[in-house]
């Protein structure tokens, strides 16, 4: 935990020394590479006052995007395709006022940024048989090109195979553990989540139509 | 009272039939009679007329008489008259290394059976490329030694999933030649790689296993539409340069050599060019894999068949499906290789062809050149209950 701690200290500090150089002083070379040494020796003088940051947190932010964060969307995004979330831009500037304020620029942003990126962070472990856990090298793109073919508007609807009324999650669950042979994950599980947040997001659009076959 | 029509039985207008000729000949002595018989018997069995046993009229038997010698410079098929055949196909078997998953080596082997139990055999069997998942040696080695149980030759095709890891090298190894042709009983059958994809992975600095990841995703942007190629194009023009317009042609190719959806590469960049040099030719024919789906189309002349893999189903693509295709029912998840099969396609004597998809867990689904030909009014195939939506 603390490595990992530490190592987000010399990401944060490598960033902060390329932001250094940009200075109209630091045009000379010379005084460029002291700049960058000095971001080094903070980066030390962090590493060596640094606390350990908890599990928790830790793993908080890794559930988060960890290192990835937002880089790992443009990476996701070269390589497939995902719908953008419904806009939310007509909404700016109205609400009650009351005690968080009428809805700002910022917020719409926030919203549409964050839900994107889940159905991105579904995306990627959905094109990826090693996310998903299986043995045989299957990912769900497999039969699923772009989440295609995948019907989430027709759940809850009743699978006899399943011996039950069925939830999207059932589903997924079910694939995971049979054409994928990977181990079944959890309800809550980040990967769970992310899944039925891109199959959603790429059926946007679609009326709901729960029970249909 | 009113007259109830009388309703003659055959049995009655056949013996009718039958007193008014004898009737008619009554009138003639005895020689003549005999002149007049003999000379309509010479008569009839010249024309091949019969006396059909279901009356005693006269009818023409119509026999399939054979296709007339290609005369001139058609040297190149010689004397070899069309004459029907039927050829087998095993396409898209995706086989991953058998300790990594041996599903799909035992769905090519299941195939192989299929096809080693016809009877009578094809004249030969197409693989239609993607033997290899990931384009690796030992897939394809184990590919190729499976394929070695075929009975009937087999003509190799490649794809996509056999190429782009060493950039065909190892396929061409094993498998020689990506694109030939070769003519079988008054038929000329090319066989193309169409596959080929523009560079996308020198700026981006990918590794060898990283272009065939690329290339392996459907729904991956990154690669390149596939294509034909100039090059390739040249040599297709060359080798159709000595047969006639009447020549039934058929090309086997992986990519479907039209534009049927993009994003998936259910694409042939360069189709109207290739389908510009086939133009002048009566009977064409497209065999195509990749789609992994029941797949038919019509582009003037060219009829288009896909062929179902024995590794997974594709579902139908949202937009560009084909008109004059008749979907096959949605897989059902739950029904293992539900959606999957081999086939076999039957060439009649003008070089029309028929498709027979042996789907496996269901029932065989014919489309034939009369569906083909009449745009979808005739011999219309059965129609699915669960349409993709």
């Amino acid at each position: 935990m603390r490595k990992a701690g530490l190592m987000t200290l010399a990401v944060l500090a490598a960033s902060i020394s390329g932001w250094v150089g940009v200075n109209a002083e630091d045009a000379d070379p010379k005084r460029a590479q002291t700049a960058r040494a000095n971001a080094e020796d903070f980066a030390a003088m962090e590493a060596a006052t640094a606390q350990g940051v908890d599990p928790a947190t830790m793993s908080q932010w890794r559930r988060g995007g960890g290192e990835r964060g937002t880089d790992g969307v443009a990476e996701e995004l070269e390589k497939h395709k995902v719908t953008s979330p419904t806009g939310n831009a007509h909404l700016i500037g109205k609400g009650q006022g009351a005690t968080y304020g009428n809805v700002t620029e910022h917020n719409v942003k926030t919203w549409d940024r964050e839900t994107f990126k889940a159905a991105v962070e579904g995306s990627r472990v959905f094109h990826s048989s090693d996310e998903l856990g299986s043995e045989i090298g299957v990912s769900c793109d497999m039969y699923h090109p772009d989440g295609s073919n995948t019907h989430p508007e027709t759940y809850p609807k009743f699978q006899v195979q399943l011996g039950r009324v069925a939830l999207l999650r059932d589903m997924i669950n079910w694939c995971i553990e049979n054409p994928v042979k990977g181990e079944v994950l959890k309800p809550d599980a980040p990967q769970m989540r992310a899944l039925e947040a891109y199959i959603y997001a790429q059926r946007k659009g679609t009326p709901l139509s729960y029970g249909k076959r | 009272m009113k007259r109830r029509p009388i309703i003659k039985s055959v049995e009655t207008k056949y013996y009718e039939q039958r007193d008014a000729l004898f009737q008619g000949l009554q009138n003639l002595d005895r020689r003549s009679f005999m002149k007049v018989s003999m000379a309509a018997m010479t008569a009839a069995l010249a024309n091949g007329v019969e006396f059909h046993y279901h009356n005693f009229l006269p009818v023409n038997v119509v026999n399939a008489a054979p296709k007339p010698s290609l005369g001139g410079n058609t040297s190149a098929v010689g004397e070899a008259q069309s004459q029907d055949f039927t050829f087998a196909y095993i396409s898209d078997s995706h086989l991953y290394e058998r300790e990594l998953n041996d599903r799909f080596v035992r769905q090519l082997l299941r195939a192989v059976d299929d096809i080693n139990s016809l009877d009578p055999q094809p004249d030969f069997v197409l693989y239609g490329g993607d033997l290899a998942q990931l384009g690796a040696p030992e897939e394809l080695k184990m590919g190729a030694e499976i394929l070695k149980s075929v009975k009937a030759p087999v003509k190799m095709m490649v794809g996509e999933h056999d190429w782009f890891l060493d950039m065909g090298e190892r396929w061409m190894d094993l498998f020689g030649e990506p694109s030939y042709s070769f003519d079988h009983k008054g038929v000329h059958i090319v066989v193309l790689m169409s596959v080929n994809e523009a560079d996308f992975w020198t700026e981006r600095g990918m590794t060898p296993e990283e272009r065939m990841l690329t290339v392996a995703g459907l729904d991956n942007g990154i690669q390149s539409r596939f294509e034909v190629g100039s090059q390739q194009r040249a040599w297709l023009h060359k080798d159709l340069e000595k047969y006639t317009a009447d020549t039934p042609v058929i090309v086997f190719s992986h990519s479907p050599l039209y534009h049927y959806y993009k994003p998936w590469n259910f694409w042939t960049e360069d189709a109207g060019d290739v389908q510009a040099i086939l133009r002048r030719f009566e009977n064409v024919a497209v065999i195509h894999g990749h789609t992994h789906q029941m797949l038919t189309n019509r582009i003037g002349n060219i009829h288009f068949h896909g062929m179902a893999s024995t590794a997974w189903p594709w579902p139908y693509a949202p937009e560009g499906l084909p008109a004059l295709t008749v979907q096959m029912n949605r897989a059902d998840p739950f029904n293992a290789s539900d959606g999957l099969g081999d086939g076999t396609v039957h060439v009649n004597p003008d070089g029309l062809v028929d498709k027979l998809y042996n789907l496996w867990n269901r029932n065989p689904r014919q489309v034939t050149s009369r569906y083909v030909n009449s745009n979808g009014q005739d011999a219309i195939p059965q129609q699915p209950n669960l349409k993709s939506y």
